[in-house]
């Protein structure tokens, strides 16, 4: 009773509002953006733009900042543009989509999960991906799009492993996470030892496929991962608010009218195929999936999903760290996903830490 | 629940309309029956109150009420039509749900759960309509969440988290709201809060209640409709209903 008159006494202050609403009466479109949301997105694109320019830029052959767009646009000077536009730009380009893919992809799976630790590089999706992709190279000499297909079919093989093999009674994120890891190693490990039997000319190839790397990545790895995400971003998009719902539970979901089944089903689809098309492009780039939307979220101080910046984080992501990966050591460059493996462990240690300390299971 | 067990008997002379009612119910799952030959009707307008022992069923009803589990056999009907023929958005328009101890996501604030409730009227492109706006604030304005409405679910105390929850179902729009043990895990003070607003909600706006409770006194004093169930289903009892 006290409660409720403290709340009475209260409620004479307004409703908090911090978000844009937008709406059209004819025909009927309405929508509504959490302002620090945008202004993060908004942020994240300065920063990604940036490393674009600087991936682009920095390097054995340096291209001056002010001959890069003309670089990127064929006007510049032959070297340039030819430095730009066959090797650096493409590689940068690869590194955003794959960065946004495996963002975006966190996202959705974290959610569904609801468990920050139920992502496609811990649950062994991307790892999936990559056995399959290296299993069509060196056993099929597989091309560009054969790859791209192999390694869509073992996330999802990875993912429905993972399922049956967690399965008792429904699924809980803790015994998820716990058969993904196992299973993660296991695929690493096939992977490895297909990689030995394979003629590999150099180990920046072999580099891909075990951590994840943006070495030699021409126009040929920017289509897959590009094309993906033209099909998929739309489609998560419609499914968005479907998840925001599913996000309170089965129960619940299913009583404010959400076709639970079927939309899990389809959000799953988008998961496994925006991490495995990341991964026929550029390797299992460690811990961006789960780390990008883990960020996002602390930067947004999102209530509920942040896919976008989610999406951005994760670009953002792999842009800086491909660029700490070619700088640090140069001219030796190390694999992105080292860069990203060093910052993304210690992250993981705390989110375990912290469901620890809180009594979370996992 | 009994072959006999027949609900809200003494209302029938005065007929009240009944939207939602099961016919003939077989409710299971996997192989336990939990429900066996039950036929019920909701009184529309009224707040009706399951009670029985542990395991006997009370929640499994609620649950094939709310169409969320499918009965072995039989029907339940809604508006004269078998709920599993309705489109479920269309469903949920007249009858929300609120499950036993729902738990939100991490960070999600009061207001932005209470939005959620309006999944069933919403369209991709029709996501923040004057109608959401309005339904949502007066959900929120009922269950005194105003002050309350930029802070997270998780940081609440268990009372005005479950007013939140209550909120939510609220700014669904929905005549009949179905709650399963909305005070468990309540002190006193709190469990009776949730209730003095369900009453209020009943009669102040017509909202048909159902709700199932654990505590027989609680039941009593808030019930239109008592339905009880026990513990040994082959035995059905005789009802008794208080208007």
């Amino acid at each position: 009773m006290t409660q409720l008159l403290v709340d009475a006494l209260e409620s004479d202050r307004p409703v908090r509002r911090t978000a844009f609403v937008v709406r059209l009466n004819r025909p009927g479109v309405s929508a509504r953006f959490d302002r620090r949301s945008v202004l993060v997105s908004l942020g994240l694109l300065v920063v990604i733009v940036a490393a674009l320019v600087a991936g682009v830029s920095i390097g054995v052959f340096p291209i001056p900042l002010s001959d890069v767009v003309p670089g990127i646009l064929g006007v510049g000077s032959d070297d340039a543009t030819f430095i730009v536009q066959n090797l650096r730009l493409p590689r940068a380009l690869t590194g955003l989509m794959v960065g946004a893919a495996f963002g975006l992809s966190g996202a959705i799976f974290q959610t569904l999960a609801r468990n920050p630790l139920a992502s496609p590089d811990i649950i062994g999706v991307t790892a999936g991906a990559s056995l399959a992709a290296v299993a069509a190279i060196v056993l099929a000499g597989a091309s560009t799009g054969a790859i791209a297909g192999a390694a869509f079919a073992g996330g999802l093989g990875a993912t429905l492993a993972v399922y049956a093999l967690a399965y008792r009674r429904g699924v809980t994120g803790y015994r998820m996470v716990l058969v993904g890891v196992g299973l993660t190693a296991v695929g690493s490990s096939l992977t490895s030892w297909l990689l030995t039997k394979a003629n590999l000319y150099d180990a920046q190839e072999a580099a891909i496929w075990l951590t994840g790397s943006l070495n030699n990545q021409g126009w040929e790895h920017v289509v897959p991962v590009g094309l993906a995400l033209a099909v998929l971003i739309p489609a998560t998009a419609l499914l968005a608010p479907h998840l925001r719902c599913l996000q309170l539970g089965d129960d619940t979901a299913h009583g404010l009218g959400v076709k639970v089944e079927t939309y899990r089903l389809s959000l799953l689809a988008a998961g496994v195929a925006l991490a495995s098309m990341a991964t026929a492009s550029a390797g299992p780039v460690a811990f961006v999936a789960l780390i990008g939307p883990q960020i996002a979220k602390r930067l947004c101080r999102a209530s509920g999903i942040a896919l976008v910046p989610a999406a951005l984080t994760g670009a953002a992501l792999v842009l800086i760290a491909d660029l700490i990966g070619r700088q640090l050591f140069a001219p030796t460059t190390l694999p992105v996903g080292v860069i990203t493996a060093v910052v993304g462990a210690p992250f993981l240690l705390w989110l375990l830490a912290q469901a620890n300390r809180s009594g979370r299971e996992g | 629940m009994g072959t006999a067990t027949t609900i809200g008997v003494a209302l029938a002379a005065q007929k009240p309309d009944s939207a939602l009612g099961g016919d003939r119910l077989y409710l299971a799952y996997e192989a336990r029956e939990v429900v066996h030959d039950l036929t019920i009707r909701i009184p529309t307008g009224r707040i009706t109150v399951i009670v029985g022992a542990n395991a006997c069923g009370k929640s499994t009803l609620l649950r094939a009420l709310a169409r969320l589990l499918k009965p072995r056999s039989g029907t339940v009907y809604l508006d004269g039509t078998d709920i599993h023929r309705l489109p479920t958005k269309e469903i949920a328009t007249k009858v929300g749900i609120l499950p036993q101890s729902p738990t939100a996501p991490e960070g999600l604030t009061v207001a932005d759960l209470v939005a959620r409730g309006r999944y069933p009227h919403q369209r991709w492109f029709q996501q923040w309509s004057r109608e959401d706006e309005a339904a949502v604030d007066e959900a929120m304005r009922l269950t005194r969440l105003e002050a309350l409405a930029g802070r997270p679910v998780d940081e609440l105390s268990g009372g005005q988290r479950q007013r939140a929850w209550i909120a939510m179902a609220l700014a669904q729009g929905t005549s009949t709201l179905l709650l399963d043990e909305p005070t468990t895990y309540l002190d006193m003070a709190h469990q009776v809060e949730v209730l003095d607003l369900l009453a209020d909600l009943n009669t102040r706006r017509g909202r048909t209640v159902v709700l199932v409770l654990h505590d027989l006194n609680q039941a009593c004093r808030y019930a239109h409709h008592l339905v009880a169930s026990p513990r040994d289903a082959s035995r059905p009892r005789v009802l008794r209903a208080r208007s």
